[in-house]
């Protein structure tokens, strides 16, 4: 029961955090001072008290894209294990659903954006299809995976079984799945080299150009929604490449914060050491994860 | 061979009665040909008069001669268009539909340039299409017609922080097929106004042309004042004037270099060369009190001393700039994923770059060997020349790797001038202009050649003052970058060029 209040705690209260430290880390590399690691809330706060503009060429659809991202994002959290610790709501097969609970956000998204008219919208619509399709395999090479290493059909299951007797096992599966699933994290979350979620520039956003018409309070569910969705991958892949486990609660909660401000701090230095990918080489890379993340299903099927 | 035209140096006057007036086939013949033996066009503007307009050329011979020619040609109300066999007269023949009147004939792409009001009295070409005046930006825009075909408008207002020009985009998916670019949103009316000049305020509009071309443009009004007043800027001024000019490179180049860092998203260049652009402009604040060079420049000299105190504060804080800037560019080259976006992105090639007349930075990545402070040396460049860079690959990568290495030369440049500055006076009284004459007068701004024709009535006023930024050489050239492309290597493909609208708007 503890555990599942500080699962749901940490799920509303963290994300944004994640964000306040890989901007934080950026500006590390850029040399500057950086804004200060709670400015994401601050953000969100502000949107939440400005009043919304809606076009008047969009209909419910426009309006219902924000917040279906946020609850399939939400629901998502509830899936998925946090460190040790299993998830509130668990059964067999839930790895589907959480798969197209993502699926089903970005889907309203792009209808959303879509619904708008818009030239710009409709190509970032276009582009984010087209990846999303790309990234899919990925994770059901994983999922799959997992679920044969751990004989269970749920996330709690498969992932709480990840531990270091596992890794040394399976090292090399392993292995090819963080590689496979750090890729998907990063185009899923819209991170450089896949998007730039920093840019103004119209033409070669992706996520960020779907929701150029949102204000106010519909972009900070939005803005919050993508943190969680940071938030709830990032778990899943903290859970493959850094699989720590102490038996104590209390210790393993720590471990799983840290945890996941080591893999902002990764992201951070991912985004200030390269630039952003063409985007006709974006495929290239996503369709590497799919290979890296077949290959680990092979070797654990064998 | 001079094809018909007078031919002069670059900062000269010489006597109205001195340009060749031949009958229009002979003009135009003679343009022709000097195109196609290398020359190229400086300027190509119209001075309206009862008939329809005097029409004048002013072009540049091939480097290593050093010399200018110009002629001229009275005509009616229409003209035969050279655009279709020389394409750098498009924009100037439209121009000079606009401004004086007169139809091209047979012009292929016979649209407004600025939307601007005519230089004389009378009914536009463009102006019953909307029932009034001409709006920037409303005009018939080149369509691609098909199923998968679509259009994307951007702007006049962009997401950024950037000067307001709308560009629409042919485009089959992520391939760009066409893109037309509508400016003339910033368009303030400076020749119009320069008629009738020089004013007192005649310094601070040539100073606004293009903001971030204060000391280029200025030194190209002074170095035109200097030949019609007869007076002659002091060694020192020379020596602080080119100092100025190549600030104002470093400054701008730097500041390109960030913003294409940028645009790729990758951070710390971006972050490094904001900063040290900064460093760059206030030291030219240092030699005058501005960060952009406002009132530096003066006719007859400088506006204000550069004392030992200030030039010894200059060489320190060049060299601690040099040091940063080679540092935070040199992660651009070490960063095999910036390299990938910027290599074969944008490319023009080195036949169309010539075709359409571009000059300065984007011109040299193309392997086009010109550069005004070369070819036509001015001011302190006719004593200390800097070495023309020249890249092969025409791309983004060239672009930016020609901002750095041009900013390498400057940096050397201005550390050897800053130590040897010449004694004696910085400022000397102006005279009032000569009439009945034509000054020409070249610079090579950081974003390449600016070119500044005076003529002068029989009381010594400007009877017409023509204005070309570099800017209105290499939009076309942005144009042809974006070819084939994909659409998301636009903002890329900008930056890399980075031209001025005000500039082109006049």
């Amino acid at each position: 029961m503890m555990n599942g209040i500080i699962h749901i705690f940490l799920a509303i209260v963290m994300p944004p955090l994640l964000l306040g430290v890989i901007g934080k880390t950026k500006a590390a590399f850029a040399g500057r001072v950086g804004a200060p690691f709670l400015q994401p809330y601050h953000d969100i706060i502000r949107l939440l008290q400005k009043g919304s503009v809606f076009s008047t060429t969009t209909s419910w659809v426009f309006r219902a894209g924000p917040i279906v991202a946020l609850a399939t994002a939400a629901v998502a959290a509830l899936l998925i294990p946090f460190g040790a610790h299993p998830s509130p709501i668990s059964f067999d097969g839930d790895m589907i659903l959480y798969a197209y609970l993502f699926a089903l956000g970005r889907f309203f998204t792009m209808a959303a954006a879509l619904d708008t008219g818009s030239s710009f919208e409709g190509m970032g619509s276009a582009r984010e299809a087209t990846y999303s399709c790309l990234a899919e395999p990925t994770l059901f090479f994983a999922l799959i995976t997992l679920s044969k290493l751990a004989g269970s059909y749920s996330l709690s299951g498969m992932l709480v079984n990840i531990s270091f007797g596992v890794w040394l096992n399976n090292g090399a599966a392993l292995l090819l799945l963080v590689g496979g699933m750090f890729i998907v994290l990063l185009a899923e979350n819209c991170r450089i080299p896949f998007d730039d979620p920093t840019t103004h520039l119209e033409l070669t956003m992706i996520h960020e150009v779907m929701v150029l018409d949102h204000s106010g309070p519909a972009l900070a569910i939005i803005q919050y929604a993508a943190a969680l969705k940071l938030f709830v991958l990032g778990a899943f892949f903290v859970h493959l490449a850094l699989p720590y486990a102490t038996g104590n609660s209390v210790l393993d909660w720590g471990l799983f914060i840290i945890s996941m401000l080591e893999l902002a701090v990764v992201i951070g230095v991912v985004e200030s050491a390269m630039a952003r990918l063409r985007l006709i080489r974006v495929p290239q890379l996503l369709v590497a994860a799919a290979i890296l993340a077949a290959f680990s299903t092979l070797l654990v099927i064998r | 061979m001079s094809y018909g035209m007078k031919t002069f140096y670059n900062g000269t006057s010489f006597p109205r009665s001195e340009i060749p007036v031949p009958d229009n086939d002979t003009f135009f013949q003679g343009v022709m040909d000097a195109i196609a033996a290398g020359w190229r066009v400086c300027s190509y503007f119209g001075v309206p008069n009862a008939a329809g307009a005097m029409l004048y050329c002013v072009m540049s011979s091939r480097a290593g001669s050093g010399t200018l020619g110009i002629i001229a040609t009275p005509v009616g109300r229409s003209f035969p268009s050279l655009a279709t066999a020389c394409p750098q007269l498009h924009l100037f023949e439209r121009e000079i539909a606009e401004q004086c009147l007169v139809r091209p004939e047979g012009h292929p792409w016979f649209k407004p340039v600025r939307f601007q009001k005519p230089l004389c009295e009378g009914e536009g070409f463009w102006s019953e299409s909307d029932g009034g005046g001409l709006l920037p930006g409303v005009m018939d825009f080149y369509r691609v017609e098909g199923d998968e075909v679509h259009e994307v408008a951007v702007g006049p207002v962009h997401a950024g922080i950037i000067e307001p020009g709308h560009f629409r985009f042919q485009c089959h998916g992520e391939e760009v097929f066409h893109l037309e670019i509508a400016l003339g949103f910033q368009h303030r009316g400076i020749e119009r106004v320069l008629i009738g000049g020089p004013t007192p305020r005649t310094m601070h509009l040539m100073e606004t042309i293009a903001g971030d071309t204060t000391i280029g443009h200025g030194q190209a009004y002074c170095m035109n004042m200097g030949s019609l007043g007869g007076v002659f800027a002091s060694p020192r001024a020379e020596t602080v004037r080119g100092i100025a000019l190549e600030l104002e490179r470093l400054a701008n180049h730097t500041g390109d270099l960030g913003a294409i860092s940028g645009d790729v998203g990758y951070l710390p260049t971006a972050s490094f060369c904001g900063r040290i652009r900064g460093d760059f402009l206030n030291m030219t604040a240092l030699l005058c009190g501005s960060r952009f060079g406002r009132g530096l420049l003066r006719p007859g000299g400088l506006g204000y001393d550069c004392d030992a105190a200030i030039a010894e504060e200059l060489y320190k804080r060049l060299q601690a700039a040099r040091e940063d800037l080679a540092g935070a560019v040199k992660l651009l080259w070490d960063s095999p994923s910036v390299m990938a976006r910027l290599e074969e992105t944008g490319t023009v090639t080195k036949e169309d770059a010539r075709e359409i007349g571009l000059v300065g930075p984007p011109a040299r990545a193309c392997g086009l060997n010109r550069d005004v402070r070369r070819d036509h040396p001015f001011g302190i460049f006719r004593m200390s020349q800097i070495p023309v860079i020249t890249a092969t690959t025409c791309d983004v990568a060239a672009r930016t790797l020609l901002r750095w290495l041009e900013a390498e030369r400057s940096l050397d440049f201005i550390a050897e001038q800053i130590r040897h500055l010449p004694r004696g006076g910085y400022r000397t009284e102006m005279k009032p202009i000569a009439a009945d004459r034509c000054a020409v007068a070249l610079t090579e701004g950081w974003r390449g050649e600016i070119c500044h024709v005076a003529l002068t009535d029989a009381q010594g006023r400007f009877e017409r003052y023509k204005i070309v930024d570099p800017s209105f050489h290499n939009w076309s050239g942005m144009v042809l970058a974006l070819r084939n492309q994909q659409i998301s290597d636009f903002p890329l493909c900008n930056k890399s060029f980075n031209l001025s609208y005000c500039g082109f708007d006049l």
